[in-house]
């Protein structure tokens, strides 16, 4: 009797703790959590009517329909070796960049350095497709009008022409992305007891010595966890850039169609909606397993870097 | 310390390598603001260009004078990030302080309810139906201020894991003890106490509202509901709806220096960035950090 009485006035003090999770305990909810449980649409037949819940099933249907289309292999293809090489691309400018911006003498060099890389992270994809398309504008691009005639090569259909389109996006990407590991590299750089680089240097260690045996290694836990990050997110791609700097351009669909494009574009397309619901419904379940298997392998390896 | 012959080679071979990366970020910027002053016919003639031969303020004074759908694009933005900063800060806040409490019962599985939705989403298609045909906000203003935007799991995590490394617990006790309840010891100890996190997150925030351009593609079609970067996004689709809007706004007698003008909003979208940039640089770096260690 008495023990309840203390628990309900225990209860009753953390009353306004419960309060003050409310508000974003149902934001959250209807957020995050009543989408979770919309995606039983990829099983149904949508209409607007009936809703998500009130809709008929039909099984694996849209499914079946994602898969007949060629689309599902591009698209997965598409999404999965552009993230590679976004992965594969940032680590290795940004560990560079890092590396030498930590070895810049000047302190004001460095912070202007290190400020000037971090720009791009800040600003909209669609300013980053307006700059694109000023470099790269059929008529009056910065490259038709200016570059090519001076390197004396013919202007190029750029946004007709799948070419260079990996490329394109490879470098918008790490235009716009590598300043963030750029940061996190630096960071973890400075973090380097300096007794280890003057004891090298001592030895007679050169620079690349020095990287290879020093830096690299003190480097591994930040890689793992960017790497953790990305490959929990191997299945989603960066809509913006895949949907805006290309400008939705349809002859380009085969190198720019990535899983978040498809999604978006059969959702908006007339009777588009089940095959669009499937396609996210994967994208959602592999990327979950991903997560934790990739967390999971992490924790085995070493825990320290384990997410969670 | 002594510099050898060869560590100023590679102190010169750095800066070369890293001011020609400061070059590529910062001259396409450079690029959109020149073609933002060229003049109409230059540009049509010449092509984009870092020195064109004939400046003009025309798209500047072409974007002050039509100003309609510009300015109520500027004004939706505006709105849209104050309120959506202001609200998510409040939220975030809010449910941070409690999960950063060890005596809270229940605080591990509201944790769990947190940290999941970082793990699972629905994806587009759902949450799509639900905002336009649950919550009917397409065409409003909470199309721009509800979706996605308002708070995260991670800003949560972030503002939690500060509350509890930074605030030592004897103030909480002190506080209890001269009668204070949970909410004075949030708003009068709590939050003056965490102004550095407060920065970082409200300034990421402020700049994920500002730059969304998906909430409005999704769920905006009415034009005079555009925010700024909606309206990029809807010229890039319909070259021509400016120049149809200018049309009647100015009888179709003047000339429409329409490449220049997109170009000029494009500046005009990045410029409070590079305006606030310079001067809250560290709490940009920071927030980046702070993402890379785990909550």
């Amino acid at each position: 009797m008495r023990e309840g009485r203390k628990n309900a006035a225990k209860l009753w003090q953390y009353l306004p703790l419960y309060l003050m999770v409310i508000p974003g305990a149902v934001y959250l909810f209807i957020n995050n959590y009543i989408p979770m449980a919309g995606i039983v649409i990829a099983f149904k037949k949508y209409n607007v009517n009936d809703g998500i819940f009130g809709s008929p099933w039909n099984g694996t249907e849209n499914f079946r329909y994602l898969f007949q289309s060629k689309d599902s292999f591009i698209i997965l293809r598409n999404t999965l070796l552009y993230n590679v090489a976004f992965i594969l691309v940032n680590m290795a400018v940004g560990i560079l960049l890092a590396i030498f911006i930590t070895d810049v003498l000047s302190s004001r060099l460095k912070k202007l350095y290190q400020s000037a890389i971090l720009l791009p992270f800040l600003i909209s994809i669609v300013v980053v497709s307006y700059i694109v398309f000023a470099l790269l504008s059929h008529e009056n691009g910065l490259m038709n009008k200016t570059i090519l005639p001076a390197l004396g090569q013919k202007p190029i259909q750029w946004y007709n022409d799948t070419t260079w389109w990996p490329l394109i996006l490879i470098l918008t990407n790490c235009w716009k992305g590598v300043g963030y590991g750029t940061l996190i590299y630096i960071a973890g750089i400075s973090g380097i007891d300096p007794g280890y680089y003057e004891a090298a240097e001592l030895d007679g260690a050169g620079k690349w010595c020095q990287i290879k045996n020093i830096t690299l290694p003190h480097l591994v836990p930040p890689i793992v966890t960017m790497l953790l990050m990305q490959i929990g997110r191997i299945f989603y791609s960066d809509f913006g850039l895949f949907y805006q700097v290309p400008q939705n351009s349809g002859s380009l669909f085969a190198v720019t169609n990535t899983v978040d494009t498809y999604v978006y574009r059969a959702m908006t397309s007339a009777g588009g909606i089940g095959r669009s619901a499937a396609a996210g419904l994967i994208q959602a379940v592999v990327g979950f397993t991903l997560v934790l298997l990739s967390n999971l392998i992490v924790r085995k390896v070493s825990s320290a870097n384990a997410i969670f | 310390m002594i510099r050898t012959k060869g560590q100023t080679a590679y102190q010169t071979m750095i800066n070369i390598v890293l001011i020609g990366v400061t070059l590529i970020t910062v001259l396409p910027m450079v690029l959109l603001f020149m073609s933002s002053i060229t003049e109409e016919n230059t540009l049509v003639v010449n092509g984009y260009s870092f020195f064109p031969e004939k400046f003009s303020l025309g798209a500047y004074r072409y974007i002050l004078q039509n100003a309609s759908t510009i300015f109520r694009a500027y004004g939706i933005t505006i709105l849209v990030t104050v309120i959506g900063t202001a609200l998510s800060l409040l939220l975030t806040t809010l449910m941070a302080f409690p999960l950063s409490l060890k005596d809270l019962p229940g605080r591990r599985a509201l944790n769990f309810y947190v940290f999941f939705t970082m793990l699972f989403s629905g994806g587009l298609v759902p949450s799509y139906i639900m905002w336009t045909n649950t919550f009917h906000i397409k065409n409003t203003l909470l199309a721009y201020l509800l979706p996605n935007l308002l708070m995260g799991a991670f800003n949560i995590i972030l503002a939690r894991t500060f509350f509890t490394t930074n605030i030592p617990n004897d103030i909480y006790e002190a506080a209890k003890i001269d009668g204070a309840g949970y909410l004075t010891i949030y708003a009068k100890i709590a939050l003056p106490l965490s102004k550095p996190i407060l920065v970082t997150i409200g300034l990421f925030t402020w700049l994920a509202y500002w730059n969304d351009w998906t909430n409005g593609l999704y769920y905006i079609s009415d034009s005079g509901m555009l925010s700024v970067q909606a309206l990029l996004n809807r010229m890039i689709q319909d070259i021509q709806a400016l120049s149809a809007h200018s049309s009647i706004s100015s009888g179709g007698a003047m000339q429409i220096p329409q490449v220049s003008i997109r170009m000029a909003i494009a500046f005009v979208a990045i410029f409070p960035i590079l305006l606030i940039y310079p001067f809250l640089q560290k709490y940009f770096a920071n927030g980046i950090m702070l993402g890379a260690v785990k909550g």
